[in-house]
């Protein structure tokens, strides 16, 4: 058996979550090879044959791989897909698009979004919006699956000298061309890895309001979050977004603020470690999965909450 | 330009799953079912489309069990002008599903195939894809806007780090975000009008697919509770706690 991880980049670093899907990877057998597809990704394949847990990589550059379409991607993957008994990647955006591409080229009915690793054949994975969790097990003599991120530890990045091997890019797709992508640049932790979030709803009421959220991020270096509700009344941007059809996040520290709690957000927050929730509804369902709960208005309790902060930073100083 | 629309039934969003018993899945029997909301925004983006003049018809079509006609004929309340349901027992999976469309689309030949971006039952988030590999076209994800130039699209996808823009040549595939447009509501005469739309009804057999199940689904489960936690009074209590029980600030 040997299993091969499609790696996500920017062709300068590896992304982060593709050292958690090393690591759910390897736990499928030890033999991981990594597929690089890019454009003068050279230093991405160095760091990759760093890593321990890798016994390969696989390289193809080519000008059309530079944007990561899924048309110019697939076709590669399956070309290759021979000598694997299993093709992995992250079940975020990146792999979400690429890996059903995948496994209809090979008539592989693909197993999205793996919290666990049973067996080389049988894995666990939250449904319904993470309300029930099937045990499932693949038939096809080759799988493709997607793996949750946040449900595997990111791998260690040194220990490992493993080859690089080029391999020939595949042709151009010539009916899709990306055009732009708009990256929101931040200093701050990325949401889907930071240790603390701290996350806005509705009950913000309008996007200024959200300057509140961001103080006692910075305060705390904290990824900030919302739910659809803000996000969908322009708050603040999609990336932000925690939930079923957004991101999921398992931070060690959750504050929700305004944020009622709609099944759907919860899907994305409730594995967090501890979730604090903020609602002046004291009946709000966040409230419910909520370690520590504070009913109040968040325009009075988040100024206090800040002024605590610095408290506190003032005594460790 | 003729789109076609792929819808699905599941339980409704606000509903609160509950696993059965006996592990074998979750409770579905007298549990309200509605259109999958994605879906939803696929219908309404078709729907503008033709508004705008630039479709000239709006096929919906749904894979499943007789019951999901229920949702062609939502589709069609709003704005589609036939449907289609391929009819199929037990559970499909997403691969099955697109082998049905792909026949069903090498036949009626439309230029755009829309649904939504993943089934709130599953979660699997396969389907417009593995369409688009079939028939080897191009895919737009996720998309929060689209504009129609002559044959081309341009579509703006949700992706991780914020947006991306692609062009794909028509005929393509785009699965749609719930940011992509605001669905609108049946009108009550315009759901009586819906009844005496046609609606085909094809056995999945019939066309040639197979749907047997690929992935065994072992056994359904709740997953761990959460501890109940407690309300704090104030926010130094709250600070409090998270620096000296919790320790995580």
């Amino acid at each position: 058996m040997s299993v091969l991880l499609i790696a996500e980049h920017n062709n300068k670093e590896v992304r982060p979550f593709t050292l958690n899907a090393i690591t759910a990877a390897s736990q499928i057998d030890t033999d991981v090879h990594v597929l690089l597809i890019g454009n003068n990704c050279g230093d991405v394949a160095e760091s990759l044959s760093e890593i321990s847990a890798v016994k390969k990589v696989l390289q193809a550059e080519a000008a059309h791989y530079e944007n990561y379409l899924a048309e110019n991607f697939a076709p590669l993957v399956v070309k290759i897909s021979e000598n694997y008994t299993h093709i992995v990647s992250s079940a975020n955006t990146f792999g979400k698009n690429l890996m059903p591409r995948i496994a209809a080229h090979l008539d592989i009915s693909q197993v999205s979004d793996i919290i666990k690793v049973i067996s080389a054949d049988t894995f666990l994975r939250p449904i319904y919006a993470g309300n029930a969790f099937a045990t499932v097990k693949s038939t096809d003599s080759k799988k493709c699956i997607t793996i949750r991120p946040t449900s595997f530890d990111p791998c260690e990045t040194s220990g490992g000298s493993a080859p690089i091997e080029k391999i020939e890019p595949t042709e151009e797709f010539k009916s899709s061309k990306f055009i732009k992508r708009e990256e929101v640049k931040s200093d701050r932790p990325e949401l889907g890895t930071a240790r603390v979030v701290v996350s806005g709803g509705r009950g913000m009421q309008n996007g200024e309001n959200f300057k509140l959220i961001t103080d006692i991020a910075d305060k705390l270096n904290a990824a900030i979050g919302a739910s659809r509700a803000a996000v969908d009344a322009g708050y603040i941007s999609n990336e932000h977004q925690v939930g079923q059809t957004g991101k999921v996040v398992v931070p060690d520290l959750y504050i929700a603020v305004g944020i009622s709690g709609a099944i759907q957000h919860l899907a994305g927050m409730k594995e967090s470690k501890i979730i604090v929730a903020i609602n002046k509804d004291g009946e709000a369902p966040i409230f419910s999965v909520a370690d520590y709960g504070l009913e109040a208005d968040l325009f009075e309790a988040l100024p206090q909450f800040l002024e605590e902060l610095n408290k506190l930073n003032s005594i460790q100083k | 330009m003729k789109i076609l629309v792929a819808v699905k039934r599941v339980i409704d969003y606000n509903v609160q799953v509950r696993v059965k018993e006996d592990g074998t899945g979750v409770v579905t029997d007298n549990v309200k079912m509605s259109s999958n909301p994605p879906d939803d925004n696929a219908i309404e983006e078709a729907v503008k489309i033709k508004e705008a003049g630039k479709a000239t018809e709006i096929i919906a079509i749904t894979v499943g069990e007789e019951k999901s006609q229920e949702t062609v004929r939502k589709a069609l309340a709003v704005g589609a002008d036939r449907g289609i349901l391929v009819k199929t027992e037990g559970t499909v999976e997403p691969l099955a599903v697109a082998k049905a469309l792909q026949k069903i689309v090498e036949k009626e030949k439309p230029d755009l195939v829309f649904m939504g971006k993943q089934a709130i039952d599953d979660d699997c988030n396969q389907t417009g894809q593995m369409l688009s590999a079939l028939l080897n076209w191009p895919q737009a994800t996720f998309a929060s806007k689209i504009e129609i130039k002559d044959n081309i699209l341009e579509v703006t996808r949700e992706i991780d780090e914020g947006l991306e823009t692609i062009e794909v040549n028509v005929p393509a595939i785009v699965t749609c975000d719930l940011r992509l447009n605001e669905p609108r509501y049946a009108s009550l005469p315009n759901i009586m009008k819906a009844k005496k739309k046609p609606l085909e009804i094809l056995n999945a057999s019939d066309l040639g697919v197979d749907t047997t199940p690929r992935v065994q689904q072992i056994k359904v489960e709740e997953p761990p509770k959460r501890k109940a936690g407690i309300k704090v009074a104030n926010v130094a209590e709250l600070v409090s706690k998270l620096k000296n029980e919790a320790k995580v600030i």
